[in-house]
């Protein structure tokens, strides 16, 4: 009889499916697209494209066009213009057309989320379950909100700012393309948007929507382009407000850029996730909410609970029970509909991640990756665990963006709320235990905007998101989402 | 190895279960899409796992010789089926099915234990046991005492059901701890590890007699409690899902889980059953459905 600790469980065939692709025929890409300003899909001033590929091939998926200062320029102007007519407009008027662009989104969801997939590399079980499903929800939310704002803030008059200008990360492209406009709109803001230069397909196909949906011209402009299309619109001397979502080095740069002009900033950063494992907490379903905590989109979520804790009683078996897990987690195609893992969102993003295993190697860390076959093409990268690790280890305190897991142990209560917090970042945590009084203890002393207790990753249009420290200011979604794009003033 | 050796953990800290959680977790399963030869091979496992069963007042000879016909010959138009893993039949019936499926390899098995309630004297339980063995039952599927369970009386559970092993000697036991009347994970963990730990071969979800009777949340709480289980001891321990399954693709979604829970070495009839009459039937017709490119009447395939 085999011992308990050489005992393993075979997985082998967990992971053998026939292939099962999603139709890629179900959505049509375009093999160039251009910037949608003031209602029409216009040219570049400066006649330059870039490419854009798909992350799990390699293959270029379309041209897109790149928005110089010139461009910026007049979609400000547009949506300034635009903004007298949208701010004037009966709320509820205002939310008829929101409520439009939330139902197109459901009606072409699956197209969208086939290119959602092929454009970022996450697998379709998430695009099509969790991305766009969310993306209709939030402007279903906010479009509600369009004429009951005096309920929201009472006895306060509430204006818009004015045009929004808006700057969106690569991992949930269409989603914070929505959590970005839809309360913007909502409150009576224009926008200028500008999806990342690896993502911008899906923000583009909602140019279509905007368009078919015949929004006012103006109300929402969409330019694409890199870094240098994102300072234009951050320096704009029209724009009344930022909002931003990506790195926390560029929200400095932002930060700096605004200082003293008066625009108003919303900033949803990096995150260092602490996720809490006490010894009296449900494991299997521990283990698999850390699972969805750091594997959920490759990695690529700033909330992503990228730091585990345990307690010393408990971590030998959460251990054991992670790596079987992990071996039957599913890396490759992001189109086949059993794909748990897909690609890596760029070459740029898996060599940052590699950059940072080699670091946890040397840092004498204990790498452990399943034994998974990766596509030959592609960016692709094994789920990965990391025991043996200190709290002063670099891969426990940067975020690394991807598949990429730190375990700890600690052993008592004080001992882990000290080293969960003990993070420039504070963005999310997660508790695990069946005691509910412990519960509550933590979710008072975790500095982080988001706790969740024996679940993570919970998103819904009506709960607030955002940081702490450097994890960002400002908060969306819900009713504190509304606030970052009003001003208030006591009524008279 | 014998039970003796393996020390009995105190059962009020059995591990607890989130109810959201497992919910979740049993419902990710469904999204993985089987398809083609995975279809085809998983479609002929769930027919050979299957315990064809009749379990009702009116059962006579009759009925339960056409059920065994049935459990041989699923659809003898389609060359190469597996026979299904077992008929399950009152203790009455058990002669009748042994010699009805004779030199098949269709097992026999036996409810006993004063099945469905449980709600009969301990030597009557005995008894009963004996006589499913000594009629010929290769399995014995018994009840628990639900009620006293409920009571927070484990110790009287663990002895009944280690005095019906005792009873069944080399006869493997299937344990069903009725999760319907359990109601809670937390109990039906509990109940799992008091029925593994007293000598249980098998844990089964439910008599089919109480709504609800199969879940997949409730299987994964048992298969939870199966894999710890064999991490503590080395002991593989069987699982059988009963009541509730009667459509393929559901059939193929517990094979997913099973697959992904406790691996490769369980995907076989010995390790795993489906207690389900209705079921070999909506797989027969998915099968010739996969065979044919069209879906035939039901009046295509037996009734029993």
């Amino acid at each position: 009889m085999a011992r308990n600790n050489t005992l393993k469980l075979k997985f082998d065939s967990a992971r053998k499916y026939a292939p099962a692709p999603e139709s890629r025929s179900a959505a049509k890409i375009k093999d160039q697209y251009e910037l949608f300003i003031n209602g029409k899909f216009e040219k570049p001033l400066g006649k330059k494209y870039f490419d854009t590929i798909n992350p799990a091939t390699e293959e270029k998926l379309s041209r897109i066009a790149e928005a110089n200062e010139a461009d910026v320029d007049k979609a400000v102007k547009a949506a300034r213009s635009a903004f007298g007519v949208w701010s004037k407009m009966v709320p509820k008027e205002r939310g008829k057309y929101i409520f439009r662009i939330a139902r197109m989104v459901q009606e072409r969801a699956r197209e969208l989320a086939i290119v959602e997939t092929l454009d970022g590399g996450k697998p379709i079980r998430e695009s099509r379950d969790f991305d766009i499903p969310v993306v209709g929800n939030h402007f279903f939310y906010y479009a509600g909100w369009a004429d009951k704002l005096e309920y929201a803030f009472p006895n306060r008059n509430v204006q818009p700012l004015g045009v929004a200008g808006q700057i969106i990360p690569w991992n949930f492209p269409l989603l914070m393309a929505a959590w970005k406009i839809a309360p913007a709109l909502a409150t009576g803001n224009t926008v200028v948007l500008k999806p990342a230069e690896t993502t911008p397909l899906t923000a583009l196909l909602l140019a279509e929507i905007i368009q078919e949906a015949d929004l006012p011209p103006g109300v929402v402009n969409i330019i694409t382009g890199a870094g240098a299309t994102g300072a234009a619109i951050v320096n704009h001397p029209d724009i009344n407000k930022i909002a931003f979502t990506g790195s926390t080095d560029v929200g400095k740069i932002i930060q700096r850029a605004i200082a003293g002009t008066g625009k108003k900033a919303t900033l949803e950063l990096g995150g260092k996730a602490a996720n809490i494992i006490f010894d009296d907490a449900p494991i299997d379903q521990a283990v698999e909410g850390v699972i969805n905590g750091i594997f959920f989109n490759q990695g690529h979520v700033c909330c992503a609970g990228s730091r585990l804790y345990v307690q010393e009683s408990v971590y030998k078996e959460v251990v054991r029970k992670l790596k079987d897990r992990l071996e039957t987690l599913i890396v490759g195609d992001p189109m086949d509909k059993n794909t748990d893992i897909g690609a890596i969102n760029s070459k740029q993003q898996l060599d940052q991640i590699n950059k940072y295993l080699k670091i946890g190697v040397k840092e004498g860390a204990e790498m452990y990756q399943s034994s998974v076959d990766l596509p030959k093409k592609g960016f692709f990268c094994r789920p990965t665990i990391f025991t043996n690790v200190a709290q002063s280890n670099r891969i426990s305190q940067e975020e690394i963006f991807g598949p990429v897991l730190t375990i700890q142990t600690f052993r008592t209560d004080d001992e882990v709320i000290e080293k969960a917090n003990n993070t420039p970042y504070g963005l999310s945590a997660g508790v695990w235990t069946d005691k509910g009084s412990k519960i509550f203890n933590m979710t008072i002393k975790l500095r982080a905007g988001v706790v969740w207790a024996n679940t993570f990753n919970q998103f819904d249009p009506t709960s607030p998101f955002g940081g702490y420290k450097e994890s960002g200011y400002g908060r969306e979604g819900g009713l504190h989402g509304l606030g970052a794009y009003v001003t208030l003033s006591n009524v008279v | 190895m014998a039970a003796a050796t393996i020390a009995v953990p105190d059962f009020s800290l059995s591990p607890r279960v989130d109810q959201v959680g497992i919910e979740e977790r049993a419902a990710r399963f469904t999204k993985r899409s089987i398809k083609k030869e995975t279809k085809i091979n998983g479609l002929l496992l769930t027919l050979n796992m299957i315990d064809l069963t009749t379990l009702e007042g009116k059962d006579s000879e009759g009925k339960v010789k056409q059920m065994c016909y049935k459990a041989k010959h699923l659809l003898d138009i389609y060359p190469g089926l597996p026979t299904v893993a077992a008929v399950c039949v009152y203790p009455s019936m058990v002669k009748t099915a042994k010699k009805a499926v004779e030199g098949s390899g269709v097992k026999v098995a036996s409810v006993a234990t004063g099945f469905p309630s449980g709600q009969a004297p301990h030597k009557v339980k005995i008894a009963d046991t004996k006589f499913a063995v000594a009629q010929g039952a290769d399995e014995v599927d018994m009840v628990i005492s639900r009620g006293k369970f409920l009571e927070g009386e484990y110790n009287f559970v663990f002895d009944e059901i280690a005095s019906i092993k005792e009873a069944c000697g080399d006869t493997r036991l299937k344990v069903i701890l009725e999760t319907g009347e359990l109601v809670t994970f937390d109990k039906v963990r509990k109940a799992s590890d008091i029925a593994m730990y007293a000598g249980a071969d098998f844990i089964k979800t439910s008599t089919g007699k109480v709504t609800p009777a199969a879940t997949m949340p409730v299987t994964l709480v048992m298969l939870e409690a199966i894999r710890d289980f064999y991490y503590k001891t080395g002991k593989m321990i069987g699982m059988k899902p009963a009541g509730g399954i009667s459509k393929s693709k559901l059939a193929l979604h517990y094979l997913v889980m099973l697959n992904e829970i406790l691996g490769e070495e369980w995907m076989n009839n010995k390790w795993f059953r489906f207690g389900a009459s209705s079921l070999a039937n909506d797989v027969l017709m998915q099968l010739m459905k996969e065979k044919t490119g069209v879906y035939q009447g039901r009046d295509y395939f037996s009734l029993d």
